[in-house]
């Protein structure tokens, strides 16, 4: 069964459509990443998917409940960490779990067993009297996180949960999210981090209201607008890379080409090979180092797909 | 294992139906934050003491002992100048002297330093007996004196000139009457609750109800706005607490405290200043929290607008100051412009003025402060209503 089914998701806020027949499906266990830029619709979908705000048409399911029959039911089901991991900074570790405890209406000898169970997993039993403000970054994390989870939900959204932390801290959080997926936790998580995203299990890349991808890291490379046919990449590694770049971009196989670090991205012809290239490269006066074929990046996907979407938005215009 | 299953799905639901959800965790965190706010109990308890002692044994409203130079040439005539005037001059003078509004404290020689004294501000009233006063009296004339009083502080004026113009009234009449005979019209002046005319009669039942207004408005429009400010209200939505649960979770908190304010400033009053209270403690208790409820529904109605502290302290103030000028607390209603006049109906405090000088100066009773009280409930409901819209739209 899949864990949030999202059917034709509209919002609209007066004459504005800000989700625009949005569909995907997240199973069990998956870590879903939601991709967009900001003001694309992401937030709102996952308030629909929260059941914090009514649809306007379509069909939201998450964890087998419908989110317009029965938001409360969905809000008893999910957990849900903000961008800042919400917690109460005056008030110590064993505080803040009590409050969650008691928010998602956990009782008594539950509570407690609850509570006492998520500080032992977690190992901050000792920290328990410390206030929140004082944990470091990656501890604070993990009580947020146990926060959102105090009442056992099977999905969690986390929105941006890596913005402004250090690697470290990073790097721990997603081992964890692994762990728990492992689990049977499924996790929808909005990023703005393209490692990130090459780590989640399934990617969506929500544009101007419109989802414009969808599926796992490996297949979003292969989409073939991305890499149409007869094409072909190639990174290449030489020196002064700006003269470089200016002076591959006059060959006439050549499609497109970005700087990438200390080397050339391109995009050319599959007739072209590598010694080829390097050949033609030599003519034009650039001594190429290093030149291996390359898998395009969820970086250069979503860049494709969006300038693809914006030059189809500029027809639709005119 | 049926039957507890059975058990556990009706709690369940009774849980889910229950408009107050998340009450409890709310009323208990925000309970927590409250206990560490040090600020928030030094405004509640420590601020209202400091206040009242200002206000209440400081600040003397009744005017005593104005300072007052006298230039007296009656005498002149008849001794040399080291003596000055007239046994009759001296006979008027005492009047001015027992009257407690006056105090002689020199006299001057001349003109000159008569008004000298009046513009450097040492005296704020100044006597001048003129040379011709025994003899006008004695010819049956009218004999003139002269009153100057500053005018730069009009209490002080007021007060000088009804009591001088008084004892030249009474004086005048004492010589018209033959011996043995009485004025014909006797007015015996005596004024009700506050026979002393005490200061902190009048004004701590009316502090009261200004000290209220920061516990009640400021930090409840804090609570919710330092949410906003750390992301902590975007987690909350996200539960399954429900708008009044998360509002009475909030305000809950704050009435204690402001119910704890009110009986210290209470005690205070009654014991420290010694300000008799006349009616029912209990009915004061009770209209008071009607108050309470309009001033916390206020301060939830700021938070719902507001996004920073910044924000929400000016906008606390924008009902402070209206609660301050516009309430009776200082200035008399009745003399007030009409325009300022309509304007106070809409200011609580100028319900809560009536009802704490009711109940404690004149021990009026619930039919007659009833009225105060569903205006005060009638604001605060339209305040939390709105409160609750704007909570809404903000989800969205």
């Amino acid at each position: 069964m899949a864990a949030i089914v999202a059917e034709k998701l509209v919002r609209k806020f007066g004459t504005f459509t800000a989700v625009d027949g949005v569909s995907f499906q997240v199973q069990q266990g998956e870590v879903f990443g939601f991709l967009g830029p900001n003001g694309s619709g992401k937030t709102t979908v996952i308030k629909m998917l929260t059941g914090i705000l009514p649809l306007t048409s379509g069909r939201g399911v998450v964890d087998g409940v419908d989110v317009t029959a029965d938001p409360d039911g969905v809000k008893q089901r999910i957990g849900y960490m903000s961008q800042k991991f919400s917690l109460y900074d005056d008030l110590t570790v064993l505080e803040n779990l009590r409050f969650y405890a008691q928010i998602y209406g956990l009782k008594g000898k539950d509570a407690q067993q609850k509570i006492e169970q998520t500080m032992e997993q977690n190992a901050i039993e000792p920290y328990k009297d410390r206030s929140a403000g004082k944990l470091s970054g990656g501890w604070k994390q993990r009580l947020a996180l146990s926060c959102a989870m105090m009442h056992g939900p099977k999905i969690l959204y986390l929105d941006e949960p890596t913005a402004g932390i250090d690697p470290v801290a990073r790097r721990k959080l997603w081992d964890l999210l692994f762990e728990l997926s492992g689990q049977g936790i499924t996790f929808f998580v909005t990023t703005h981090y393209m490692d990130e995203a090459e780590r989640c299990s399934h990617l969506a890349y929500i544009y101007y209201g419109k989802l414009i991808a969808d599926g796992t890291p490996d297949t979003l490379r292969e989409i073939p607008e991305v890499s149409p046919s007869g094409t072909q990449r190639f990174e290449i590694t030489t020196k002064d890379v700006t003269t470089a770049l200016r002076r591959a971009r006059t060959l006439p196989f050549m499609r497109s080409a970005t700087i990438f670090g200390r080397s050339i991205h391109a995009l050319m012809q599959d007739t072209i090979t590598p010694s080829e290239l390097a050949g033609e490269l030599e003519k034009v006066g650039v001594h190429a180092d290093e030149i291996r074929p390359l898998m395009p990046d969820l970086e250069d996907v979503f860049v494709e797909l969006t300038y693809r979407k914006q030059a189809e938005m500029e027809v639709a215009k005119v | 294992m049926k039957v507890e299953q059975k058990f556990e799905n009706a709690n369940h639901r009774a849980w889910s139906n229950n408009p107050f959800r998340g009450f409890r965790a709310i009323f208990y965190k925000e309970s927590l934050h409250l206990r560490r706010d040090s600020m928030a109990i030094m405004f509640a308890l420590l601020v209202p003491i400091v206040e009242m002692i200002i206000l209440g044994a400081a600040i003397d409203t009744n005017v005593r002992q104005v300072r007052t130079v006298v230039l007296d040439e009656s005498g002149l005539m008849e001794h040399a100048s080291d003596v000055q005037g007239s046994q009759s001059s001296r006979a008027l003078l005492d009047r001015f002297r027992s009257s407690d509004t006056f105090k002689i404290y020199k006299y001057a020689h001349s003109d000159e330093e008569l008004t000298h004294e009046m513009v450097a501000g040492h005296a704020k009233v100044g006597i001048k007996i003129p040379f011709d006063f025994d003899r006008q009296l004695l010819r049956g004339g009218s004999a003139q004196v002269m009153v100057l009083v500053d005018g730069s502080d009009s209490s002080v004026a007021g007060q000088s000139l009804n009591v001088a113009s008084a004892i030249g009234l009474d004086e005048s009449l004492r010589r018209m009457l033959p011996p043995g005979k009485l004025p014909a019209i006797d007015i015996r002046p005596k004024v009700m609750f506050n026979p002393d005319s005490r200061s902190p009669n009048f004004f701590l039942p009316g502090l009261m109800t200004v000290l209220l207004l920061f516990v009640t408005t400021m930090l409840t429009a804090f609570s919710i706005v330092r949410e906003k400010e750390r992301g902590t209200l975007e987690q909350l939505f996200v539960t399954p607490v429900r708008p009044l649960g998360l509002m009475m979770g909030k305000i809950m908190p704050y009435f204690g405290l402001a119910m704890i304010e009110m009986l210290m400033i209470l005690a205070f009053m009654r014991v420290a200043f010694r300000v008799p209270i006349h009616g029912s403690v209990l009915l004061l208790l009770l209209l008071g929290t009607c108050y309470m409820f309009t001033h916390l529904s206020l301060g939830m109605l700021i938070s719902s607008k507001a996004n920073s502290q910044n924000d929400a302290m000016q906008r606390s103030m924008g009902i402070m100051l209206p609660s301050i000028f516009l309430s009776g607390y200082i200035f008399p209603l009745d003399n007030m412009p009409w325009i300022f006049y309509l304007m106070s109906f809409f200011v609580p405090a100028t319900y809560m003025m009536q009802i704490s000088r009711g109940i404690i100066l004149r021990g009026a009773g619930f039919g007659d402060l009833w009225i105060n009280a569903a205006a005060l409930l009638v604001m605060g409901v339209g305040a939390l209503a709105i409160a609750a819209r704007n909570f809404k739209k903000m989800i969205v």
